[in-house]
């Protein structure tokens, strides 16, 4: 064994990039609860947003346009299931496992001739004599802008569900949506904006996937990342710096046992392989330990004269 | 007992029907059981190939289905059992973890013939199972992989710890040792066979940690993708040739050819001269094929290189020939002698030379 050859440095840039597609699952996922909306769909809006992301970039030239894309590709699905949850009134549990197998096979049409191309390169945020900083600059300001883009939206989402009316009536609409709707609060528009919003957030984290973290097309290259994500928001307690620790924790653990297995340390595989899980779901448990709880109205179907 | 009754009727059935079609023109029905999916580029694409082969060498005689993204393990059972029940004639089942699922379908089928790929358990008349010697190949990559790296780190991306990876960890590590007396094999195994997230991952882990040169035993081609991105990393096709990232920094490959075990497996069903067997081809018999060496590639380097390719395939040299020890300093095979292919086809253990262990 020999813990020399792993490079903190590096890891810590690497565990930070590599939370970034889960944690921008994620937080969109923790809005859509909030609101009362339970998608399933995670996946197969990742995926979407992976190929439309590919696409464009590779089409345009331009990672900013595929981003783009890949936001509009994974919000536009989620609207299929808006439409069949919130005006179809279907049930939210298949509605979202449909769509995670529509949103793959999807992705697996509009991707066939995209295999084995090389999309053009992500630039790392030009943040200048910060970069040069030794330890802090690589690690914190060596990153592409869609890392810090990822941070901007927990922030925002905390700050907007925390402090803002806004937040407060998506709130109030995921808690008890007879109440909100009694009041006069558009139970349907407001899901459905989140919904959105969720499947914009997938759709950026599965681009993230295609275009930096691999970066190439592959049928099925999520492989099943949209779930961790799923389960990281219940585990989270819908509280969205909790999400990030959450994702920061199981990227991270993730870089660090195969750094481990790389530096040939003693620990056998098994057990390394299964921290990130493991060690993810003790802590943000222990976390939850307070009086926090799943919104109310969570998956239950909106029809107002009910 | 009514599900049972159900399953049972549906089997009558399915055996009085297929009695009905098989003195008629009805097209032999051959099914495909994929671990990935058919665009990976790697392992599950050249089976895909074959089948394709399968449907231009017989048109209309022969009707193929696939299913991919099957996961090893009891989902796959419920897949083939429905493969067998819609009247397929033979299934091939393409992953090592379909071992005991395809076993276990087939007691259920009797007249259905099973083809399961890099097993080792025939326990019904009707499983052959089927095999190519990878390790030949990388032997090969072994060779070239010795020659090139620079910083004596070559990096092993593994998937899972079953005898086929251990081959291959074993015969690249003797004969990249047998070039290079100081290099050094880093291997992670990350518990997949199809991950390209993951996989990429592991490659740029190995990177970080000083290789110049990456080899992969999992399926999709991103490992190739992150050595191309961290630049002056070798690496080589897996599976298939992944020719897109030639010539750097995939510098050779090598390239499973099922296409003529399939055919011939079908036409032997067709004739109704199917039998048991077990095959485990190499480079001789076209069923490895080492795809094109860059000019990356020294030219003196790759003259040995297919040098070696032409020893392996004619059967002068085999990429498993003593002095050898074990990990453990005991010795395995004695001065020019070669190892059987009972010890290989179980292999569980590193020769000598290589750190770390191996998963149990």
């Amino acid at each position: 064994m020999d813990l020399s050859a792993i490079n903190p440095i590096l890891l810590i840039a690497a565990m930070i990039a590599a939370s970034t597609p889960i944690l921008l699952a994620a937080i969109g996922e923790l809005v859509v609860e909030r609101a009362g909306v339970l998608n399933l769909g995670v996946e197969g809006m990742m995926i979407t947003g992976a190929v439309c992301g590919f696409i464009i970039t590779v089409n345009s030239g331009s990672p900013t346009m595929g981003f783009l894309a890949a936001a509009v590709g994974g919000a536009v699905l989620s609207l299929l299931f808006a439409f069949l949850t919130q005006v179809a009134l279907a049930n939210q549990v298949a509605s979202g496992l449909a769509l995670t197998l529509f949103g793959l096979g999807l992705s697996a049409l509009m991707g066939q001739s995209y295999v084995g191309i090389k999309p053009p390169r992500t630039e790392t945020t030009p943040l200048g004599p910060l970069a040069e900083i030794p330890v802090i600059g690589p690690i914190i300001f060596g990153h592409d802008l869609i890392v810090y883009l990822g941070l901007a939206i927990v922030a925002g989402t905390w700050a907007v569900l925390t402090f803002s009316r806004a937040g407060l009536i998506l709130r109030a609409v995921g808690e008890n949506h007879d109440a909100a709707h009694a009041l006069g609060y558009k139970v349907k528009r407001i899901r459905t904006l989140a919904i959105l919003f969720g499947g914009a957030c997938a759709g950026l984290g599965g681009a993230y996937i295609s275009l930096i973290r691999v970066p190439q097309w592959t049928e099925g290259m999520t492989a099943g990342v949209g779930w961790i994500a799923l389960a990281l928001v219940v585990f989270a307690s819908w509280k969205p710096w909790r999400v990030l620790l959450g994702a920061y924790l199981f990227g991270g653990i993730t870089q660090l046992q195969l750094n481990l297995q790389g530096a040939g340390v003693a620990i056998p595989v098994e057990y390394l392989a299964m921290s990130p899980y493991i060690v993810t779901i003790i802590v943000l448990v222990i976390l939850s330990a307070d009086k926090s709880r799943a919104p109310g109205s969570l998956g239950r179907t909106f029809h107002a004269s009910s | 007992m009514k599900f049972g009754k159900l399953l049972a009727s549906a089997v009558l059935a399915l055996g009085v029907g297929g009695a009905a079609y098989a003195d008629g023109h009805a097209p032999t029905k051959v099914g495909f059981v994929y671990v990935g999916p058919v665009g990976d580029g790697g392992w599950t694409y050249e089976h895909d190939q074959g089948r394709l082969a399968v449907e231009a060498e017989f048109g209309d005689k022969v009707e193929t289905v696939f299913v991919e993204n099957v996961a090893e393990g009891p989902d796959s059972e419920r897949v083939m059992t429905q493969m067998a029940l819609d009247g397929a004639d033979l299934i091939f089942t393409t992953s090592f973890g379909y071992m005991d699922a395809t076993n276990n379908v087939a007691a259920k089928f009797p007249d259905v013939k099973f083809e399961h790929a890099t097993g080792y358990k025939r326990l019904h008349p009707n499983v052959s199972t089927y095999s190519a010697r990878f390790y030949e190949g990388r032997a090969i990559q072994g060779h070239i992989a010795g020659n090139m790296t620079e910083s004596n780190i070559i990096g092993y991306i593994g998937s899972f710890p079953i005898p086929e990876v251990i081959r291959g960890i074993n015969s690249a590590y003797i004969h990249a040792k047998k070039v290079n007396p100081d290099v050094e094999f880093k291997i992670i195994w990350v518990y997949t066979w199809f991950d390209p997230a993951k996989e990429a991952d592991a490659a740029k882990t190995l990177i970080d940690q000083g290789a110049d040169v990456v080899l992969q035993h999992t399926d999709s081609t991103a490992p190739q993708a992150a050595a191309q991105e961290a630049g002056g990393v070798v690496t080589f096709g897996q599976a298939s040739d992944m020719g897109q990232y030639a010539p750097f920094p995939r510098v050779s490959s090598i390239i499973d050819d099922w296409a003529p075990y399939y055919i011939a497996r079908t036409r032997a069903v067709m004739d109704g001269t199917w039998e048991q067997m077990d095959t485990w081809d190499g480079i001789g018999p076209g069923m490895v094929k080492i795809g094109e060496i860059t000019d990356a590639v020294p030219a003196e380097v790759k003259a040995e290189a297919m040098a070696m390719r032409d020893a392996l395939a004619d059967g002068s040299y085999h990429a498993f020939t003593g002095p050898l020890n074990k990990q453990d300093g005991s010795p395995w095979l004695a001065e020019g002698e070669t190892a059987d292919d009972g010890t290989l086809a179980g292999m569980n253990f590193y020769v000598e030379g290589i750190e770390g262990e191996i998963p149990q």
